[in-house]
């Protein structure tokens, strides 16, 4: 950073942080576009907190006379869908869906993901080449077809889309946090705590771990986007979450049959996933941009 | 360059390997009872005690692995029990129809996303840059299932102009080949030509500082020869790492664009035997797919070779699409 | 006067940078005769690629501009030009080489092709003529077994190498002036003495002008004729070499004299620097840009910019108390901290 001498490993260590927290901040609210895709996201999760608020019907309360029904027909803000049911609080509650399997299935392959990439990185050897050639497989499978496979033995659900969707994203936060530890590992500090004797776990997750915060972050971000369109794909081949529970994708599946009669099925469901994933890719785009400019893509 | 591809071939067996183990290991592994699956809820007992029998399923582990694994050497990816017939048979009745939607895909997706990359680039911070990084990112974040949909709302449903499924065949004429092919590889065709979009201009930018570009302006060539020559040649690496993971994407999105156009080709395959719980043939096509993958992945491999002289021959390692 | 390639007028450069303007260079003049070779030195920031830069009116696009000044070259208005008569010119009348051979040369075609190209540009020759021009050029730059080496790419070259074939690219159209941006500086020693003797002799041979910019001295008293000192955007000192190197004027020459004469006596033991650092071009200067640094500065150097004064025929310099009637009272070594 600066040419200050350090005193200490510490107090470098405090210094990078501080300046990179700080330039990190202004960088992120400079970015007016990625401020706007935070606020959207924020908007979306508190729709899908408040869901049962701002519905104005409960979700799954069938009205088989009523059924598609055009837009502010009866009090329908967007009409009603081919058993009767609101459109638009189905939607709003499909927020609920798109977000849990989002954020869960993330947090699930970025757990394993990381795990099987610090050991790999840290060990090496024959431990790593086992583990990554695994990885390099899981690879091989377009991501959505590993997610069907998956389903098809699971059984629909939602915590086996969870799940599916989860393994489908460990390949990718092993190879990313590998690729960290390999580069954190030849540093000078984690030299010197190794010699002070701590132990492998420590330095690890106290040393190591740290310094792949940033990539996870970002990497993170932008695979909640990709795992809500995984949920809604699946849902949209049958195989997501079970019926009559509202996503965002069954609701598109069912649309599809219908899209002459009632098309704003199609449509609005279609639009939610469209603005959600945006305004998530959106705020990623702008956390790459401040945490970690040499990512792409 | 031959022999380096032999040795790449031979570099690709284990990953080969890994992935038929990784197929095994979820069908036979997992909680769940594929027979179980396949039959679905209301099946008795005795008739899922008989499927896992005719499935091989009462073996031990290990046999039906090493059953499993000599069958594919072999080419023998299993029966069918819906459609009573070979599963590679049935893969090769519908390959051809995916490769046509996606290579028809993937060609859109590089005509239009790469030079829209470029001039993007070369004109940095322009209206015709800023139009073209909010549409690929919007291509990036569109869900491609509803694009489909809404593709066919409006072209085919309220317009007309093209067939909303289906495909045509060559007896009906090429116009109505054609027409039938255009909103499946259009729909196809998003999320790649984005992605080649915003990989070719922040590739471009970074060539574009370069001293050599200097130099070969200060030789007085023409500016398109310079963006398009000397920094597209230098460009080209991250654009086909990126090439080798949409690969991947075009693969897995068929799957989906199939089943919306009612393509006939395997991810058509794939959800229809999801739908008839013929698990002999997912697992099939998918291990089939994945195959294909690696394979493409080892052109890729090539293609950098001749793209980056720099690339050292016998490492192997100029990094395959990941 | 005739035989004047290259006549630079008051030239301005500016830069915009985000709702600032950076006035890179401002007033530089050059004159520069056939076959002769002019030397700009100064440290970097001061301007002197920016300058060379314009005269092949490679600026950024959008960015740097030319406010004023003019560039006569060979009889030619250069900045009335078109865009396409400026290519006419770049690489076949105006040829540039750059600091870093490591860098300036594409990776990614071979080094024959990067010559070819150049001939191709500015002459209808087909393509075996070119390759023929190709390894004709790698040997006249001195580079053994031309004909296998103008198929290998840049990375199986040495530095020294690729300078060559850099000169090989430049010269290849036997320009009337060549341009050569620190071309030495990313060498070893050794090497940069044999790019400079092959620079001197191929000018023998094809009369060509040179313009060479550095911040090392040495390669000045080596090969120039004439020399301009740069600071800040500004000409501070220029003249013949010989009358620099007798009677140098201006206290920034000084300075960088002393700096040298200090790497090359004292082993780099001793931090040989100007104190302090050049001013921030974006805001107005009103005095002279070197006044802060200066060691000699009295009040007016804050407040009246300098005009440029003929001391004594053809050297010119930019100093407030450095007149034909006042002279400064030169301190030794006062740079050293």
């Amino acid at each position: 950073m600066t040419s200050t001498q350090p005193s200490s490993i510490e107090t470098r260590e405090v210094k990078k942080k501080e300046i990179n927290e700080r330039s990190f901040i202004r960088k992120l609210l400079k970015n007016r576009i990625a401020a706007f895709g935070l606020f959207v996201t924020i908007f979306m999760t508190i729709i899908a907190i408040l869901a049962p608020l701002i519905a104005t019907h409960s979700p799954n309360e069938m009205d088989i006379t009523h059924s598609l029904l055009g837009a502010g027909v009866d009090g329908h803000l967007l009409g009603t869908d081919n058993y009767g049911r609101d459109l638009f609080s189905r939607i709003v509650y499909g927020a609920r869906i798109s977000l849990i399997v989002g954020v869960s299935a993330v947090v699930f392959g970025a757990v394993f993901g990381t795990f099987l990439g610090l050991i790999a990185g840290y060990f090496g050897g024959k431990l790593d080449s086992l583990i990554m050639r695994t990885m390099d497989g899981l690879f091989a499978f377009p991501f959505i077809l590993l997610a069907i496979t998956l389903m098809t033995v699971l059984g629909q659900g939602l915590v086996n889309v969870i799940i599916a969707i989860g393994v489908a994203n460990i390949p990718g936060f092993a190879r990313i946090v590998r690729g960290q530890v390999l580069s954190v590992k030849e540093e000078e500090f984690i030299e010197v705590t190794r010699s002070l004797g701590a132990t492998h776990g420590r330095i690890l997750f106290q040393h190591v771990l740290p310094n792949c915060l940033a990539p996870l972050i970002v990497y993170g971000t932008m695979s909640i986007a990709g795992a809500i369109i995984s949920e809604a794909a699946l849902s949209f081949l049958g195989l997501g979450v079970q019926p009559p529970t509202a996503s965002w994708g069954s609701i598109l599946k069912d649309g599809k049959d219908f899209l002459v009669l009632n098309p704003q099925m199609a449509t609005f469901s279609g639009l939610a996933i469209l603005i959600t994933v945006l305004g998530i890719n959106l705020f990623g785009d702008g956390l790459r941009d401040a945490l970690d400019p040499k990512m792409k893509v | 360059m031959g022999k380096y591809i032999l040795k790449r071939l031979v570099d690709l067996l284990p990953t080969i390997f890994v992935v038929a183990i990784i197929v095994f290991v979820i069908t036979r592994l997992i909680p769940g009872d594929p027979a179980a699956v396949m039959l679905g809820p209301q099946a008795s007992v005795e008739d899922i005690q008989e499927l896992r029998d005719d499935l091989g399923l009462n073996e031990p582990l290990h046999t039906q692995f090493f059953q499993y694994i000599g069958d594919l050497v072999q080419g023998d990816f299993g029966v069918s029990l819906t459609y009573n017939q070979p599963v590679i048979s049935l893969i090769m009745d519908r390959f051809p129809n995916t490769l046509i939607l996606a290579i028809s895909a993937l060609v859109i997706a590089l005509l239009i996303g790469i030079p829209a990359g470029i001039i993007s680039a070369s004109k940095q911070n322009s209206v015709m840059d800023y139009t073209v990084m909010v549409i690929s990112l919007i291509g990036v974040s569109i869900p491609i299932f509803w694009l489909g949909v809404m593709l066919v709302l409006y072209f085919s449903v309220n317009l007309g102009w093209f067939p909303a499924t289906g495909m045509g065949t060559m007896d009906e004429g090429f116009i109505t080949y054609i027409k039938h092919l255009v909103l499946p590889s259009i729909t196809l065709a998003t999320i790649p030509m984005a992605t080649f979009a915003r990989i070719t201009r922040s590739s471009m930018l970074e060539v574009i500082s370069q001293d050599y570009i200097k130099t070969a302006r200060a030789k007085g060539i023409k500016e398109f020869f310079v963006i398009g020559k000397h920094a597209f040649k230098n460009a080209l690496t991250p654009i086909l790492t990126v090439l080798g993971m949409q690969v991947s994407a075009l693969l897995g999105g068929a799957v989906l664009t199939e089943t919306i156009f009612s393509w006939p080709g395997m991810g058509r395959l794939i959800v229809d035997a999801i739908d008839k719980r013929d698990f002999v043939v997912v697992q099939g096509t998918v291990l089939f797919i994945a195959i294909i993958f690696v394979l493409v992945n080892l052109l890729i491999d090539v293609l950098y070779k001749i793209v980056n002289p720099r690339v050292n021959y016998s490492s192997g390692k100029g990094g395959t699409g990941k | 006067m005739s035989d004047e390639i290259l006549k630079v007028e008051n030239l301005d450069v500016h830069f915009r940078s985000s709702a600032s303007i950076v006035k890179a260079v401002n007033g530089v003049n050059i004159s520069l005769k056939k076959k002769e070779t002019l030397g700009i030195v100064g440290e970097s920031g001061s301007g002197k690629s920016v300058t060379a830069t314009a005269l092949m009116r490679l600026l950024p696009k959008g960015i740097g501009s030319i406010p004023n000044g003019k560039i006569t070259f060979n009889g030619k208005d250069i900045l009335s030009l078109s865009d396409k008569e400026m290519r006419d010119v770049r690489g076949n009348d105006i040829a540039m080489i750059f600091q870093d051979p490591m860098t300036s040369l594409n990776p990614v075609f071979t080094v024959g092709d990067q010559i070819e190209e150049a001939v191709r540009t500015h002459q209808q020759i087909s393509k075996k003529e070119a390759k023929l021009k190709a390894i004709e050029m790698l040997k006249v730059v001195g580079i053994p077994e031309p004909e296998k080496r103008v198929k290998m790419y840049p990375h199986e070259f040495s530095g020294g190498m690729r300078q060559r074939v850099m000169i090989a690219i430049a010269l290849s159209c036997n320009p009337k002036l060549l341009i050569a941006d620190e071309p030495t500086t990313a060498l070893d020693v050794t090497v940069q003495a044999q790019i400079l003797e092959l620079m001197k002799s191929l000018q023998e041979k094809n009369d060509t002008s040179i313009i060479m910019i550095t911040h090392d001295l040495g390669v000045v008293w080596e090969m120039c004729d004439k020399v301009i000192v740069m600071y800040a955007g500004n000409t501070v000192e220029s003249g013949k070499v010989k009358t620099i190197y007798d009677n140098p004027l201006h206290p920034y020459t000084w300075g960088l004299l002393e700096s040298q004469i200090t790497k090359n006596t004292l082993n780099g033991n001793k931090l040989p620097a100007i104190p302090g650092s050049p001013p921030d071009l974006r805001n107005p200067i009103l005095g002279c840009n070197f006044a802060d640094r200066c060691p000699y500065a009295k009040e007016i150097c804050k407040t009246t910019k300098p005009e440029p004064i003929e001391v004594e025929e053809g050297h010119i310099v930019s100093c407030h108390f450095q007149t034909k009637s006042n002279r400064l009272e030169r301190k030794e070594l006062v740079y050293i901290e």
